[in-house]
């Protein structure tokens, strides 16, 4: 059992060296600086430039959490503060399933009906034409996804505020309203960003969803309506290829690895953000 | 000492057998008529009848599980965001029955001062803990409330051990500190009661001392309304005495008569000690 | 002027709730509309005939078959690892040790690892063992996907156990070991709740088989044998030109939902049980 579990811890370094052994041939050849920055992405030409992708990856996880964030929050206020016990109830097997839906059916719901709206409605009122699988096609899909999680943690975060310091708040009469301004957020901000973190940290992961809308073209999006190729995608779409060209798999293992790395950092402060949250509450 | 009986005036004829023995004051700034008070059908606060002496410390006493905290919210209305708790019978503060359909919470609230059993300092400074009444009641000048705050601050004796960090988080304070600060944020929105409940149960026994002596230096300008758990505090600071059992008001009076002649053999037992 | 205000946000509260339930019975709708006039008994329980991509008959009893091979083989190997370790960090280790502490934080951070990175590294590993992409190398990697997924919520229940229910056992003589065994059967209703989020987890991940498990029109009859999977199924097949085709990723769809939805009703079920004997 030991072993076990020694072996497990080792696991995530296991991870991170497996795939940055598999990274090791590019980084050979070009330097991680031009990697990172340049814009062609030739593999035939042995040129990877990683930057669309990462560009791509970070302004759909931008939209995600900025539609998310707002709506997460409002939401969970209603469901701590103010809504009844019954519609608590209700609502929990809610966001159990759309947590529990898997990424791909958010996939086909986007190509069904996100895309047709963007397509047809949306974009004619500000581009020309767009075909629909864009960057903001992305970030809608991929906000639906991290609301759950967003919502789970600040209703625990609300939750854990004692009941005292509202009541402390309203004995001196001020409103529910202003007691949850100036009280109960005031007390949560740091279970906020915490909480922001971890859903930047599963958007930044998010593949299949994402890559069934956005369009997959690598070029630097430019625009709400132009198409995008994040990272994740980059990596699923291109491993039959990997195989057959020099670098081409150690670039992919590349990109791998830096998407565990950025996730791991994101998560880890995360989790520390959290664990100093519940320190306090039990002081 | 305090008179044994003082005129009835006014409308008390309503008050019950259990309140006779108490000092009955001219035109109270409390009082409490067939209060029933139920928790999803248990019935809590059973009947009662209370009139509450003016600039005074009156203490709750009774055992664990009475129903003292509970009648002392009712006082400033902070069962109303609880769904499962209903309220029958009036409490009149100043002469208007709080809970009538057309008054507004807020100005009932404006009138008392809650002290909980734990220090509950906001999150946020010193300075804003005490400016936080203020400011939400709409004081606006930054002079006027500097100079509040600094008032009261120096009224409950914080303001020596705190004015070089005021605008440092409340929270750093010690336990006695931040009881302290919560006593300054109420009295800084000018309350004419102040209601404890169980307020030095937290704290060590020094800083109880300046409580107790905080409350005994308030009652002049304030009606003073505590929930105790422990006789020795009822004791050193009460004025009058009252004394619930099992969510019924068992026997009033003041503090010399409730101590030393208990009427009831309840209260007797309970000052006795034979149950807590 | 406060009212205004709070009546606003109460307003915009409402809205952002129902909303976001609104969505989620969108997607409902969408996946049910689109996929039950496909679904059929031949599609459950045929073969796609013709090539997966193009053949217009048949149904996809190819990728229900292979998920659930797929998901049985990868919930017994993970719960190989899970159970000891659990069992290890909380019945062997003092509660503060610092290799527990460190532990369940490493576990926690692979909870987050998203399944691409898992299929990246799966796919890596088949390699270095030469493995094709099978049955075997999509159990193994969604094994490694859904352990900190077991770990983490048999974790919870474990950690709930009271000290004195150990002690008495280990008074009455046990040893360690026999302890555990009766652990184990106790935290029951736990672990079948931890493996229902498990499989609710495992079952409709694309990323992870992408690479591993590869794709076939047949049923794998050994685990040697390329395996379909729902999700894949619903993947491949949705950008297919021939109509019978999108149908059977439709098909797809709804089957996957259904399954998730019996899943995650029947986890909490569970957990409420498990909740009814606390005390």
């Amino acid at each position: 059992m030991l072993c076990f579990t020694l072996l497990s811890l080792l696991f995530l370094f296991i991870i991170g060296v497996g795939l940055f052994v598999k990274a090791i041939p590019i980084l050979h050849d070009k330097r991680l600086w031009v990697l990172l920055s340049s814009g062609n992405w030739k593999p035939f030409k042995g040129e990877f430039g990683f930057l669309p992708y990462i560009l791509s990856t970070f302004y759909v996880t931008l939209i995600a959490i900025v539609i998310a964030l707002p709506l997460a929050l409002l939401t969970s206020i209603y469901l701590t503060e103010y809504a009844s016990s019954r519609i608590r109830q209700w609502f929990n097997p809610v966001i159990d399933l759309l947590s529990g839906i898997p990424p791909v059916i958010y996939g086909i719901w986007g190509v069904l009906t996100i895309v047709p709206f963007i397509s047809n409605i949306l974009a004619p009122k500000f581009v020309d034409f767009s075909t629909g699988y864009t960057v903001l096609a992305g970030g809608i899909v991929l906000s639906v996804m991290i609301i759950p999680l967003i919502i789970s943690i600040m209703t625990e975060v609300f939750h854990s505020i004692p009941k005292e310091m509202r009541e402390a708040s309203l004995s001196l009469g001020a409103t529910k309203w202003q007691t949850i301004k100036k009280v109960v957020l005031r007390k949560s901000i740091s279970g906020l960003i915490a909480a922001t973190v971890l859903a930047i940290s599963r958007a930044f992961g998010e593949t299949i969803a994402v890559l069934m809308v956005c369009g997959n073209t690598p070029l630097v999006p430019h625009s709400l309506f132009d198409s995008c190729y994040p990272l994740p995608a980059l990596i699923a779409n291109n491993y039959g290829e990997m195989l057959s060209m020099p670098n081409y798999e150690a670039a992919l293992m590349l990109a791998a690895f830096l998407l565990f790395m950025i996730i791991i950092f994101f998560n880890a402060l995360s989790r520390f953000i959290l664990v100093q949250i519940e320190k306090r509450y039990h002081e | 000492m305090r008179d044994p009986e003082i005129e009835i005036k006014g409308n008390n004829a309503l008050l019950s057998e259990t309140n006779k023995s108490m000092d009955i004051i001219v035109n109270p700034l409390i009082r409490i008529e067939g209060l029933n008070l139920y928790i999803q059908n248990n019935h809590v606060l059973k009947d009662i009848n209370l009139t509450i002496p003016d600039k005074s410390i009156t203490c709750i006493i009774g055992p664990s599980g009475c129903g003292k905290t509970t009648l002392l919210r009712t006082l400033n209305r902070l069962h109303d965001d609880s769904k499962e708790i209903k309220i029958e019978g009036k409490v009149f503060v100043d002469g208007v029955n709080i809970y009538d359909r057309g008054v507004e919470v807020i100005n009932v609230r404006k009138k008392m001062g809650l002290l909980a059993q734990r220090p509950c300092p906001l999150p946020m400074s010193i300075f804003d803990n005490v400016a936080y009444g203020l400011r939400i009641h709409g004081m606006r000048r930054r002079k006027l409330v500097n100079q509040t705050v600094i008032k009261y601050l120096q009224y409950v004796g914080l303001w020596d051990e705190v004015k070089g960090r005021v605008r440092t988080p409340a929270s750093r304070l010690s336990i006695g500190q931040q009881q302290r600060l919560c006593l300054a944020r109420g009295l800084a929105i000018e309350p004419a009661i102040i209601l404890g409940d169980e307020a030095t149960s937290s704290l060590d026994p020094i800083s109880t001392k300046k409580i107790e002596e905080m409350f005994l230096k308030l009652k002049d300008q304030y009606t003073i309304v505590l929930v105790t758990h422990t006789l020795s505090q009822a004791k050193r600071i009460a004025d009058h005495i009252v004394f619930m059992y099992m969510g019924k008001i068992i026997e009033t009076g003041n503090a010399d008569q409730i101590f030393n002649y208990p009427k009831h053999k309840l209260t007797q037992d309970y000052i006795k000690g034979s149950f807590s | 002027m406060k009212k205004i205000e709070e009546n606003i946000f109460k307003f915009l509260m409402i809205l952002s709730a129902s909303l976001i339930l609104g969505v989620l019975l969108f997607i409902l709708f969408s996946v049910l509309k689109r996929g039950l006039p496909s679904l059929s008994w031949d599609m459950i329980t045929k073969i796609p005939s013709g090539g997966f991509y193009l053949g217009k008959e048949g149904g996809i009893v190819n990728a229900i078959l292979g998920s659930v091979y797929l998901i049985v083989g990868a919930v017994l190997l993970s719960l190989a690892f899970s159970i000891p370790i659990v069992m290890f960090i909380n019945f062997y280790l003092r509660k503060k040790s610092y290799l527990a502490n460190i532990s369940r934080f490493s576990f926690d951070i692979l909870f987050g690892v998203p399944s691409i990175v898992y299929g990246a590294f799966g796919f890596t590993i088949m390699i270095y063992f030469g493995i094709k992409a099978s049955l075997l190398g999509g159990m193994i990697t969604i094994a490694m996907l859904i352990m900190p997924i077991l770990i983490r919520s048999i974790d919870e229940v474990a950690r709930l156990v009271p000290n004195e229910l150990v002690e008495a056992t280990l008074s009455l003589g046990a040893t360690r070991y026999e302890m555990v065994k009766v652990m184990i059967r106790q935290l029951m209703p736990g672990i079948t709740t931890a493996v229902l989020l498990a499989i609710g987890r495992g079952i409709g991940d694309a990323a992870t088989v992408l690479f591993t498990a590869g794709y076939s029109d047949n049923i794998p009859a050994s685990l040697s044998q390329p395996a379909a999977s729902l999700p894949l199924a619903i993947f491949f097949q949705l950008g297919s030109p021939v109509e019978e085709v999108q149908n059977r990723a439709y098909a797809s769809a709804l089957i996957l939902t259904i399954i998730i939805l019996i899943l995650s009703f029947s986890a909490r079920y569970f957990s409420k049980k498990l909740s009814k004997h606390k005390v």
